[in-house]
C-alpha cells in the first residue's frame, strides 16, 4: 500500500512536470490530495458534497471498486472496461457498449465527467442520484449481470477490501451504502475543467485563435441553447432529429411514459468531444464532421423534434463549410489533457 | 363501616375502570398494524390457492409483496402522530408472516384512523444511498423475483404480484405467468407518471385502537388481491399479463389503493 502510494506520488509529480498547467482545478493531479474543488467557472454542485465530502481514503477505495472486475458476475468486466480514461471515460470505438460474455447493450457509453453537477444520469435520465448509478450496470444482464447483494458478499469475503473500508469509513463493515458512497467519491472527483476553453474563460493567460474565437461565437449562437456552458449541456431531454433507430429506442419515454418525451435523449456534454467518438445515444455517427453535417443537412422531421431545430419548416441549423471548420476548431478547445492523463484517475 | 368501605372500594374500582382509559400522550406504547392478504372470502395461499377475477379468469399467486410507509395515526380528539420518516418503511411479504405485522411505538391514545402510503415517497426515492436503510437498501433484496428496486429507472417497486393463469399468454418457456410490478414515483428532475398512493382507513366502525401501556392493540387490515385485479379497472390477464413500467400500471395502482380495509381491532 505504502509502495503504491509512493509510485502514485511519483506518477503525479511526473504528470505535474509534464503538464505544467495541472493547477488548482485537478486537485489530485499533482499527487497532493486536496479533496473536491469546484472550478471557479462552474456553478454550485448538485451532489451534496458538504454532507458527503470526498476523503482521500474514500476516493481511493472508490477508484479500486471502479476498476475491479469482481463487480461483474464472472469477474471479467469492471466499470473501467467500458469507461476508459484516455477517451474521457467513454468506451472508445464502440458504438454500443460491450458487456459480459460480449453481450451488446443498446446505448453508447457517455463520458464520465463533472457528474457532481448532473441532475440525472443515463441517456434517458433513468437514474436520479449518482450513488444509485453503479447498481444499473452491475445488475444489467448485458453489462455486468451481477446482483448488488452478491457484490457486497464478494467484497466482505475478500482479503483486500475490509481494511480499505476501515480506512475510508472507520470500521471494517462493508455495506452497499459505503460501497456506493466510495464510488461516488471517485466519480465526483472526475472533474474536467482544465481545457483550453476553461483557461481562456478563467483568463489564465491563454487566448483563442481567430478560428476558435469565431467558432465560439457560432457555437454560442447555434448550439449553446442545448449544449449550455460551462457543462455544455442544459441537462434537458431533447430530440435532435437524428431519426428513430432500428431498435426503436424511445429514450426518455421509457422512463417517464409521457408522450412528449418519446425519442428524446439527455443533451450530452460536449466537453472532450473530440476524443469521445462515436456520437449520439447509439453511437451511430462516427465523426464530428458527420455530426455537423447532421445538424446542417440531415435533421429529420421526428415526433417531438426540438423546436429550435425547425424554423418555419426549415429543419436543422444552417452551417457553411467554413462555419463547420470554425465550430470544429472551437470544439477542439474542449479537450482536457490533464483530465484524461491524470494519474490519480487511472487504475493503480 | 364495613359497608361504607366496600362502597368506596367499589366506587373506586368502578371509577378506576372508567378512567382506565386515561391516556398520557407523553408516554409511548406499542401498536401493531397487521396486513392480512386475502382473495375475496378466502385466505390467500401462495401457489396452491385458486382464485377467479372479475373478468372470470382463474389464477393463482406465487408472490405478493408491497411497501407500506409514511404511517400516521389520528386519535378521537384529533391528535395526529406521524411515525418518524426513517422508521416508517415496511415491506409486507406474503411469504414472511413476521413482515405482515408492523409494530410501532406511538403516544398513548385512542386511535380512530390510520393513514399509510402504498409505496415509497418521491423524496426518499431521490435521497443518497446512506439515507436508505433496511428494506430500502437495494442490496437487501434476495436475487431474483423478490427484488423491489429498478436500477435502470431508479426507483422502488411499490407493489409486486406474480402468478400464473390459463388466461395469460404463454411466454417463451411455455409458462402462462402474469407479473404486476408497480412503481414510478413521479420523477426526480423531470416528471414521470406517479403511482404513489395514500390510504386513510377509519377504525371507528370496526374498533378503535386503544394504545396504553400494558396493552398490545392489533389493528387487523385485510388486503384483498381480487380488488387489485378488479375494481376501478377490471384486469384482463389475456391483455395485461405483464404490467411494469407502462401507463396501465396506474390502473392497477388505482385498484389496489381500494383493496385495503379494516377488519377488526384487538385491544388486549
Ligand atoms: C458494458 C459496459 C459498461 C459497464 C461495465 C459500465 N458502464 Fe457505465 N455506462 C455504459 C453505458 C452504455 C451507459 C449509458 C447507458 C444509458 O444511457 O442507457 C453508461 C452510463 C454511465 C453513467 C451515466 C453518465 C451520464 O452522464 O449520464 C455513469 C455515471 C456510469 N455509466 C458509471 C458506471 C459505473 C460506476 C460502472 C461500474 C459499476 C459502469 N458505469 C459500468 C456502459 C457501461
Ligand atoms: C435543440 C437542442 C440541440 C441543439 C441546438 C444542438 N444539439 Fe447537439 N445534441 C442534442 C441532443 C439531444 C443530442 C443527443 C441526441 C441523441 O443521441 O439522440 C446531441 C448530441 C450532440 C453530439 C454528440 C455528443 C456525444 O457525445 O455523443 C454532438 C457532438 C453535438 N450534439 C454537437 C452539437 C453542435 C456542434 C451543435 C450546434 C451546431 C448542436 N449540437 C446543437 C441537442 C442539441
Amino acid at each position: 500500500m505504502k509502495h503504491q502510494w509512493l509510485s502514485f506520488l511519483w506518477a503525479g509529480a511526473l504528470a505535474w512536470v509534464l503538464l505544467g498547467c495541472a493547477k488548482s482545478v485537478s486537485p489530485a493531479a499533482d499527487g497532493k490530495f486536496t479533496g473536491f474543488v469546484a472550478p471557479a467557472n462552474f456553478p454550485k454542485p448538485v451532489y451534496d458534497i458538504p454532507a458527503y465530502p470526498v476523503t482521500q481514503a474514500g476516493f481511493e477505495l472508490g477508484r479500486k471498486l471502479f476498476y475491479d472486475a469482481r463487480l461483474s458476475r464472472d469477474n471479467t468486466i469492471s466499470c473501467g472496461s467500458c469507461h476508459i480514461q484516455g477517451a474521457a471515460f467513454t468506451h472508445h470505438g464502440h458504438d454500443v457498449s460491450h458487456g459480459i460474455e460480449d453481450r451488446l447493450g443498446k446505448r453508447n457509453a457517455p463520458a464520465l465527467q463533472n457528474m457532481a453537477w448532473y441532475t440525472s444520469f443515463m441517456w434517458d435520465g433513468g437514474v436520479g442520484h449518482l450513488d444509485m448509478q453503479p447498481i444499473a450496470p452491475i445488475e444489467n444482464p448485458v453489462e455486468m449481470d451481477e446482483s448488488l447483494a452478491s457484490v457486497i458478499a464478494k467484497l466482505k469475503a475478500s482479503a483486500d477490501y475490509p481494511p480499505l473500508f476501515e480506512k475510508a469509513f472507520g470500521s471494517r463493515d462493508i455495506s452497499s451504502a459505503r460501497m456506493l458512497q466510495a464510488m461516488s467519491q471517485f466519480m465526483n472527483m472526475l472533474v474536467s475543467a482544465n481545457s483550453k476553453y476553461d483557461r481562456v474563460m478563467r483568463k489564465e493567460g491563454d487566448s483563442f485563435t481567430a478560428d476558435e474565437q469565431a467558432g465560439y461565437e457560432l457555437f454560442k449562437a447555434r448550439c449553446a441553447t442545448c449544449h449550455q456552458e460551462p457543462l455544455f449541456t442544459n441537462q434537458q431531454f431533447m430530440n435532435n432529429g437524428i431519426g428513430i433507430g432500428p431498435n426503436d429506442d424511445k429514450g426518455r419515454y421509457d422512463i417517464s411514459l409521457i408522450e412528449k418525451d418519446k425519442y428524446t435523449f439527455k443533451v450530452p456534454s460536449l466537453r472532450n468531444v473530440m476524443i469521445t467518438a462515436p456520437y449520439m445515444h447509439d453511437g451511430r455517427l462516427r465523426t464530428i464532421d458527420a455530426v455537423l453535417r447532421h445538424y446542417a443537412e440531415e435533421v429529420q422531421a421526428s415526433p417531438n423534434l426540438a423546436p429550435g431545430l425547425n424554423s418555419g419548416g426549415r429543419l436543422g441549423i444552417p452551417l457553411t463549410a467554413n462555419e463547420r471548420l470554425r465550430i470544429k476548431a472551437f470544439l477542439a478547445t474542449l479537450t482536457d489533457d490533464s483530465f484524461i492523463r491524470n494519474p490519480a484517475f487511472a487504475e493503480q | 363501616m364495613i359497608s361504607i368501605f366496600l362502597m368506596t372500594t367499589l366506587a373506586l374500582v368502578a371509577c378506576k375502570k372508567d378512567t382506565a382509559m386515561q391516556y398520557d400522550p407523553n408516554v409511548k406504547s406499542e401498536i401493531t398494524l397487521e396486513f392480512d392478504n386475502v382473495a375475496g372470502d378466502k385466505e390467500l395461499q401462495l401457489n396452491t390457492g385458486s382464485y377467479t377475477n372479475a373478468s372470470g379468469q382463474t389464477f393463482n399467486v406465487s408472490l405478493l409483496q408491497y411497501f407500506i410507509s409514511n404511517i400516521s395515526l389520528t386519535t378521537a380528539d384529533g391528535r395526529v402522530y406521524t411515525v418518524p420518516q426513517l422508521e416508517s418503511y415496511f415491506l409486507v411479504k406474503e411469504q414472511d408472516v413476521a413482515s405482515q405485522k408492523i409494530k410501532l411505538m406511538v403516544p398513548e391514545g385512542e386511535y380512530t384512523s390510520v393513514s399509510f402510503m402504498i409505496g415509497v415517497d418521491s423524496l426518499r426515492s431521490t435521497r443518497p444511498i446512506g439515507e436508505r436503510p433496511g428494506v430500502l437498501d437495494p442490496a437487501n433484496y434476495p436475487a431474483g423475483h423478490e427484488g423491489m428496486y429498478w436500477s435502470w429507472n431508479a426507483g422502488y417497486i411499490f407493489y409486486k404480484m406474480e402468478g400464473t393463469s390459463a388466461a395469460a399468454p404463454a411466454d417463451p418457456t411455455g409458462n402462462r405467468k402474469f407479473r404486476f410490478h408497480i412503481g414510478l414515483f413521479g420523477g426526480m428532475t423531470a416528471p414521470t407518471i406517479n403511482n404513489i398512493k395514500m390510504n386513510t382507513i377509519e377504525l371507528t366502525a370496526n374498533g378503535t385502537a386503544k394504545v396504553k401501556t400494558g396493552r398490545k392493540p392489533v389493528v387487523h387490515f385485510l388486503h384483498d388481491i381480487l380488488k387489485t385485479m378488479g375494481g376501478t379497472t377490471n384486469v384482463d390477464l389475456a391483455a395485461n399479463s405483464t404490467v411494469m413500467v407502462s401507463p396501465f400500471s396506474a390502473n392497477i395502482a388505482n385498484n389496489y389503493v381500494k383493496a385495503f380495509a379494516h377488519e377488526h381491532t384487538h385491544n388486549e
